[in-house]
């Protein structure tokens, strides 16, 4: 190559790199293209965790919103959501089809504890980002060493639970603790986040803990144990049908212990449909992180206005259902990843920011949280506010909690 | 004291779920010598239907019958159109048409009604009462009790009217049945039709319990199956005592043995169909097995 012929491809290049800003040319990894970006996702669209799957509808409606605003530096995101049924045996293969057939550039949002937990080794192996997966299990931030494509991003359930720990250390010193969970990693998560959290009083307040499996009808027998070994304190550490089913089952027995609820299943929209079947629900207590819909305080603020604009780009989305909330801001979070990393739309550097560079305040999480990652911490958000369920609504109480540092 | 109380009755509450089912499963059994893997989810659709009808507006006590009365139609209309092309084809091609039948029925709910659980209305009071200390609901006794209604109508029917004659008798002896001029088919369809009925009677019972949702039915069936090969699958009383004896089982076995707990429930629902079929194939009230001819 003579020098002009050089100069001449020098100049090329320059020009592709200034073009990339304003429509790009150059395709700097598997998924990108000059004028799109390809991200897949598997949820639960039909069977047991159906209800979850209007989560991705609503990512789905964030980067419609972001593509009719030109995208991202001229690049569009295309979003491919495929039905995994909430079943492992078939998010593996599903996530192998985005990742081989359709050529995706990352995962984004895949959710199920067990259901990522089966495809992380494959990520790993083939070096696909698996970004801010839709579940709290804690090893999702806690092993980032050991999984360096693989990132949480709701906080971990570990931490949920060392703020209840504190709570009732706090408010109930004296609470006969019994606790309801699920006997998979999830529950299993839960729990120990609590046990660890009240310490040396664990082994005195925790009278009694109980687990059901999600194919049981009804968790009554449990919390009928529970009950009898005289508990005043209920933790239930479950999915949304069995948490309503348990609230229920409690009034029932005549019982009207403090409660409990995991943010998992603190949708208002299920505590209501409690009370209705009769449960008695006043003083409940759980945490929150993003803002709930269905609150009038936030009526004039300008993250709902804007959630609201944007959910309407989904035509099955309900407005008021807290999990597709969950899903724009969560979205949110993936634009901004893929807004800083510009030019330099890599895999390794997409994750680079993702995983250490975060400092993001996200306008659908409550005032005060901040997303959050540095190169010793992968737990993007960490901090929650305790909320309490009387008349009808959640009402925040005190003040932003932060966990962060306390899971090692 | 209180606690084994408390639990003996928390099983029959179960108990009366899973016996409002396995009475469907019976019927059928004794219609076409099979069970159906597509009862819960026949059901479940069902509930779906009546709660569309509340919906709208329609009260409740006309949305019931008529409700029963569009599953009773639909269950013949599903015997004409899906199985009754397959009905001399073998067993296995039988199972396999019902249990492609449950998922085609789960999935067409999931498409039509969503997946979000939805309160269904009761009949019955979410009150409870005492009893010797423990609480039962009325709504858990409420199934309990139409359960009762349901298998007295079934027992007069099934053994005291003709066309229950004529409906066993197409079951156990399809040719000699043919030959003295029983239109067996049509018997067949009367099966399903009924279980059919009687399947949205349990879904509509048990809904307020379980939370109305396309995947209601999914476990309860496995329960259910219990329950039937546990009181001897042909016989119907033998599945109201069947259920009320797997629901009490399964909580004592969940509370008082070690290591079962709430993980193994359904482990001992099965280790009861296990047990049943090596020691006692006919199960508590069923006749000596015959074979189909």
């Amino acid at each position: 190559m003579g020098p002009r012929l050089a100069a001449a491809a020098a100049f090329l290049v320059m020009a592709g790199a200034c073009g990339s800003s304003s429509g790009g040319t150059v395709a700097t990894d598997v998924g990108i293209t000059s004028n799109q970006i390809l991200l897949g996702n598997t949820i639960s669209q039909t069977g047991a965790a159906a209800a979850y799957g209007t989560i991705a509808n609503a990512e789905n409606a964030y980067f419609t919103y972001i593509n009719s605003k030109g995208g991202i530096n001229g690049r569009k995101i295309k979003f491919v959501i495929l039905d995994d049924a909430y079943n492992p045996a078939q998010t593996v293969p599903l996530t192998k089809q985005l990742v081989e057939q359709n050529q995706v550039f990352a995962m984004f949002s895949g959710l199920g504890t067990q259901d990522q937990t089966s495809v992380r080794d494959y990520l790993n192996t083939q070096k696909v980002p698996q970004l801010f997966v839709a579940t709290g299990a804690t090893t999702f931030g806690k092993d980032f060493n050991s999984n360096k494509w693989t990132l949480g991003w709701q906080p971990p359930y570990q931490g949920e639970s060392h703020i209840y720990a504190k709570d009732v250390l706090q408010n109930h010193p004296n609470a006969k603790i019994g606790v309801l969970y699920q006997n998979d990693d999830y529950g299993q998560d839960y729990l120990k986040g609590l046990i660890d959290g009240l310490g040396d009083k664990a082994s005195t307040m925790i009278v009694d803990k109980e687990s059901y499996d999600v194919t049981s009808a009804s968790p009554a027998s449990q919390l009928a144990i529970l009950h009898a070994k005289g508990a005043d304190t209920v933790f239930v550490f479950a999915i949304p049908k069995p948490t309503i089913q348990s609230l229920a089952i409690i009034t029932g027995l005549h019982w009207a212990p403090t409660i409990y609820v995991n943010s998992v299943s603190n949708v208002a929209t299920y505590m209501k449909l409690a009370e209705k079947s009769g449960a008695k629900i006043d003083g409940a207590i759980s945490v929150g992180y993003i803002k709930d819909p269905t609150d009038p305080q936030w009526t004039n603020d300008d993250g709902m206005k804007l959630y609201r604009q944007v959910i309407a780009n989904c035509s099955t989305c309900d407005a008021n259902n807290g999990f597709n909330i969950y899903g724009v801001a969560v979205a949110y979070t993936m634009v901004d990843v893929l807004t800083q990393a510009g030019s330099n739309l890599s895999r390794a550097n997409v994750m680079k920011i993702a995983s250490s560079q975060l400092n993001e305040t996200n306008p659908f999480l409550l005032p005060g949280i901040t997303v959050t990652t540095t190169s010793g911490d992968h737990f993007p958000i960490m901090q929650e506010q305790v909320i309490q369920w009387t008349g009808d609504a959640w009402h925040l109480q005190g003040s932003i909690i932060n966990e962060r540092g306390t899971i090692k | 004291m209180q606690e084994f109380l408390q639990q003996v009755l928390s099983g029959i509450a179960s108990g009366g779920i899973y016996a409002s089912l396995a009475l469907a499963l019976v019927l059928i059994y004794n219609a076409m010598g099979l069970v159906n893997f597509a009862q819960g989810e026949m059901a479940m659709f069902a509930t779906f239907l009546a709660f569309t009808l509340i919906g709208r507006g329609m009260d409740y006590w006309i949305a019931l019958p008529l409700t029963i009365a569009i599953a009773f139609v639909g269950g013949i209309v599903i015997q004409r159109v899906v199985i009754r092309p397959v009905e001399r084809a073998p067993v296995l091609t039988l199972v396999i048409v019902t249990l492609g039948l449950a998922t085609l029925i789960n999935g067409l709910a999931g498409f039509f009604f969503g997946y979000l659980p939805r309160l269904f209305p009761s009949p019955f009071s979410v009150q409870t009462i005492d009893i010797f200390g423990a609480a039962a609901s009325w709504q858990d006794l409420g199934v309990i009790a139409v359960s009762g209604v349901v298998l007295v109508l079934v027992f007069l029917m099934l053994q005291r009217t003709t066309v229950g004659l004529a409906m066993r008798a197409a079951a156990h002896n399809p040719e000699a049945s043919r030959l003295l001029g029983i239109r067996v088919s049509w018997m067949l369809a009367l099966g399903w039709g009924l279980a059919s009925a009687v399947g949205a009677v349990s879904g509509i019972m048990v809904a307020p319990i379980l939370y109305l949702e396309p995947n209601m039915m999914q476990t309860v069936i496995i329960y259910a199956f219990a329950a039937a090969v546990l009181g001897g699958i042909e016989s119907p009383l033998g599945a109201v005592i069947g259920g009320l004896i797997v629901g009490v089982t399964v909580n004592l076995a969940g509370t008082y043995l070690p290591g079962v707990g709430g993980d193994l429930q359904l482990a001992v629902a099965f280790a009861i169909i296990i047990a049943v079929l090596v020691i006692r194939p006919n199960g508590l009230l069923g006749r000596r097995a015959m074979r189909r001819a």
